[in-house]
């Protein structure tokens, strides 16, 4: 019996590992679909989110979501590092919505080390876009608002 | 006995969730710019020799769109630079395009892998001319003309390129 559960342990670690830091481990509350995103940007409110993508430049600047800026990839420490200094001087309820949509989301790298580094600062009111393909496919394939 | 028959279910379960933690993405076909020419690329890639697709007619080529920081594209790398040595370079070439922000990763990896093949960096204009890099990996497969035959979204399973190239290339 204990062999087994050593068996099943070394089989299910690798699989565990591999999804740690991946976008699978961002809570389901923390995630914002893109027509709720949408719907928000093209109506009138007067406190928008702060978007922020954090995938890569010659996607965003191809199209992206209107009144986002491009921060650089998550991935990267550069990216982090830009992410934080952009935010410095942010309140830590400010709304921001991070994306990326670079590829599948059980495999973008991007989010969730950009969404585990603003929580590290402390920031409670963080959405990450859920884009289940990728921004062509589930943003711009949708009809959504875009701004190139 | 009853044991041995959990353990081989649950060691089912574990690789079929495995096999769908890992399998690549889906591939698909856009046919928006299938049947067109492939729009030229024209630049120096990391080794400052230009990339040329006028100068590679007679040949089919794989173009393929990859970031360094995206896992789906690491893996296929290695594949394609097999495939280019497999087909000789008389009737087939890879071009990599990178959508890095900057060369220094891109030039890393490329380094790292041992990738034989011109690899380039992309821009927002090569990108809209091959109707919006939205995501990678994205691979097209040119045929001798010049003409785009196929498009991919996502990691390409092996089989399923070579297959396509085998045909463009006795076609």
């Amino acid at each position: 019996m204990r062999k087994l559960f050593v068996l099943l342990a070394l089989l299910i670690a690798p699989l565990l590992y591999a999804q740690s830091g991946t976008a699978f481990n961002i809570p389901k509350a923390n995630l914002i679909q893109p027509a709720e995103l949408n719907k928000i940007i093209t109506t009138k409110v007067a406190t928008q989110p702060l978007i922020l993508q954090i995938g890569s430049r010659m996607m965003f600047e191809q199209a992206h979501i209107p009144g986002s800026e491009y921060i650089g990839a998550g991935s990267q420490g550069s990216g982090i590092e830009a992410l934080k200094a952009r935010v410095a001087s942010s309140k830590k309820n400010q709304a921001i919505v991070l994306y990326c949509g670079c590829c599948p989301w059980g495999r973008c790298p991007n989010v969730a080390p950009a969404f585990n580094a603003l929580q590290s600062l402390g920031f409670t009111n963080v959405k990450v876009l859920y884009l289940e393909q990728d921004f062509g496919t589930n943003w711009i394939g949708n009809g959504y608002a875009v701004a190139r | 006995m009853r044991l041995r028959a959990k353990f081989h279910c649950i060691l089912a379960g574990l690789i079929l969730l495995a096999s769908f933690a890992t399998v690549s993405a889906q591939t698909s076909l856009k046919p928006s710019l299938i049947g067109r020419r492939a729009p030229e690329i024209l630049r120096p890639d990391f080794n400052k020799q230009t990339i040329s697709l006028a100068k590679l007619r007679g040949r089919v080529v794989l173009l393929n769109f990859w970031a360094s920081w995206c896992g789906p594209c690491l893996k296929e790398m290695p594949r394609f630079d097999e495939l280019a040595r497999q087909y000789g370079e008389k009737k087939f070439a890879v071009v990599g395009i990178s959508i890095d922000d900057d060369q220094a990763s891109a030039l890393k990896a490329v380094e790292r892998m041992n990738i034989h093949y011109p690899v380039a960096m992309g821009d927002v204009k090569l990108g809209n001319a091959y109707g919006g890099v939205l995501g990678v990996p994205i691979t097209y497969l040119i045929d001798e003309n010049g003409v785009i035959r196929a498009r991919f979204e996502g990691e390409i399973e092996t089989k399923v390129i070579e297959a396509k190239i085998k045909e463009l290339i006795k076609h």
